[in-house]
């Protein structure tokens, strides 16, 4: 199939054109009017570096940031520690390994917004029956608080998404080569030592994966925030996704949010990139 | 003997875990069967007595036949023509290996780290302008963004498959369409299959971009319905549950007779 082939092109026409219509012309569009006072209607005007220089000073967008660096440093750790072990567990040989699976990766087929309303109802009704039960203060009020309502998202997150991992890091285990286990028992290693010396080595890419994969996801979790915690208590749980959308359709502040999508945009590529081509590199020296 | 113990171990910590797993779903529908009063007086035991009263009212305050076959019918659409403009596109770049393929190869697996509220603002206001702010520029919407990893995923197929196939037939005389759509679209249907459960899973559960795409009373897909009803009964864990249990049934169904395959395609789609 030729370049100057009319069937080359007329394969490619359909994607090509929703590619360019939905992505790229509103990429380049957004990017020119995070310049601009743009308001949603009528005519930009043009006003240079001021959405951005604002942006630094709000106080408010560099909460929001923080709380969601925190919150994807934290969850990429714990998912990738629950999703290990799930992993490990199911590749054992028990007899329930493949009831296991299916249900660990349950939630990862409902949507984040019905995650996040059964986990709102656990946290606020179910734990508050059981902080009344036992007398435990800990139980009572868990998304009123910025710390609780944290780790509630954590926990909503690591629920969903640990199942997904296990699938990524079951694939990888099930390639480690039985022999060479089998090998290492004869030579006398220990199960540790076996998962240190030869499984860890060789699920290495699958880290570049999952990493790659939770942090992605965690960095632009907007769903399960809405439906678990809406921000409260005073936006102090709102992470950035949520933070454009509220500045763009809420407050109808179409230009700065422009800006601030330019932002994610940036952070979440260089992030991206820069963790592949480190984890490429570390591959390739084990 | 210390194998089987250790077997036994971790069987036994895989039971607990699946029993936590479980444990938000088993509260979400017992508490669905109770009365108001009882969610309020014993959050954590059974129902005192059983009432499918809740989900009638949810059944009718979801208009949930109809908010159903919104979803069936925007995730359908959207996954077929996902499936099919991208294996062909994904035809056409694997088996012309030009500058410009390998150009637009980048351009479409690059167009993946682009989260969605960067193009969010600009796409809905020109979309409006043109008019298009329905179900069917929603599904086009839908082609655009799911276009990417879907290509990625057959192109890496593609490579796999021998040219000469192609060849072959084209000297019993079928021209290109013919070769992809006989020869080579079947030989995808695994990774069809796959693409096909990638991408169903985001479209039916997805909320933000149908909010601001469909907005009008009548054409909600399950999450928009279900945010709405949600916000209307805050207060009310028997009705909001009940919707909640209901709007997941289907997916448990769909679950219950593809676990295989879903688990498989997340597995092949996640590892190349």
């Amino acid at each position: 199939m030729r370049n100057r082939d009319a069937a080359y092109w007329l394969f490619l026409t359909p994607v090509l054109a929703a590619l360019i219509l939905v992505v790229i012309v509103p990429l380049i569009y957004g990017f020119y009017y995070s310049f601009t006072n743009w308001n949603g209607l009528g005519t930009p005007d043009f006003i240079g570096l001021k959405n951005y220089i604002d942006l630094f000073t709000d106080k408010g967008f560099l909460d929001t940031f923080w709380f969601t660096i925190k919150f994807s440093v934290a969850a990429i750790v714990v998912i990738n520690i629950i999703g290990l072990s799930l992993a490990l567990i199911v590749t054992s040989k028990i007899k329930s390994s493949n009831i296991l699976r299916t249900v660990f990766f349950m939630p990862n087929l409902i949507g984040g917004l019905i995650l996040g309303f059964i986990w709102q109802f656990i946290f606020i009704k179910v734990f508050g029956a059981i902080g009344d039960l036992t007398g435990i203060e800990a139980f009572n009020g868990w998304l009123s608080t910025t710390d609780t309502g944290f780790w509630g998202l954590i926990i909503l997150t690591s629920w969903q998404m640990a199942g997904y991992i296990m699938i990524i890091y079951i694939a990888y285990l099930q390639a480690v080569p039985e022999d060479l286990i089998e090998a290492a028992k004869i030579d006398g290693a220990n199960t540790f030592q076996r998962f240190r010396h030869i499984t860890f080595p060789l699920v290495a890419p699958a880290f570049t994966v999952s990493l790659f994969l939770t942090l992605s996801h965690s960095f632009k979790i907007y769903d399960q925030n809405l439906s678990l915690t809406n921000g409260a208590p005073y936006n102090s749980t709102e992470m950035v996704a949520m933070n454009i959308v509220k500045s763009a359709f809420t407050e109808n502040d179409m230009a700065y949010a422009q800006a601030k999508a330019v932002i994610f945009f940036v952070i979440v590529a260089v992030v991206s990139l820069t963790q592949v081509y480190i984890n490429k590199k570390r591959e390739v020296e084990l | 003997m210390r194998e089987k113990w250790k077997l036994w171990l971790l069987g036994s910590i895989g039971f607990i875990l699946a029993i936590l797993w479980l444990t938000p779903f088993y509260l979400m529908i017992v508490n669905a069967f109770k009365m108001k009063r009882d969610i309020f007086a014993d959050t954590l035991g059974l129902p005192s007595a059983w009432t499918f009263e809740n989900f009638v009212q949810a059944f009718e305050q979801l208009d949930f036949l109809r908010t159903l076959f919104n979803s069936l019918l925007i995730s359908g659409v959207s996954v077929v023509i996902i499936i099919i403009f991208s294996a062909m596109a994904a035809y056409a770049l694997s088996r012309n290996k030009s500058k410009i393929s390998s150009l637009l190869f980048f351009v479409f697996v690059a167009a993946m780290l682009i989260p969605f509220q960067s193009v969010m603002i600009p796409l809905v206001a020109q979309f409006g302008q043109f008019g298009m702010l329905n179900k069917a520029g929603l599904i086009f919407m839908y082609l655009g963004f799911g276009c990417s990893l879907s290509i990625f995923l057959y192109h890496g197929t593609l490579k796999g498959i021998p040219i000469s196939l192609d060849e072959a037939a084209k000297i019993d005389g079928a021209n290109r369409f013919q070769v992809f759509w006989h020869i080579i679209f079947p030989l995808l249907k695994p990774m069809s299959i796959t693409v096909g459960i990638l991408n169903v899973i985001w479209i039916w559960n997805d909320y933000l971009l149908p909010s601001l795409v469909i907005g009008g009373a009548g054409s909600e897909t399950i999450p928009l319905k279900l945010f709405f009803f949600f916000g209307q009964y805050t207060k009310q864990w028997h009705l909001a549950l009940a919707g909640l249990t209901l709007s997941i049934i289907p997916v448990i169904i769909a679950y219950f007779f593809a676990q295989r395959q879903i688990i498989k395609g997340i597995a092949d789609g996640a590892v190349k």
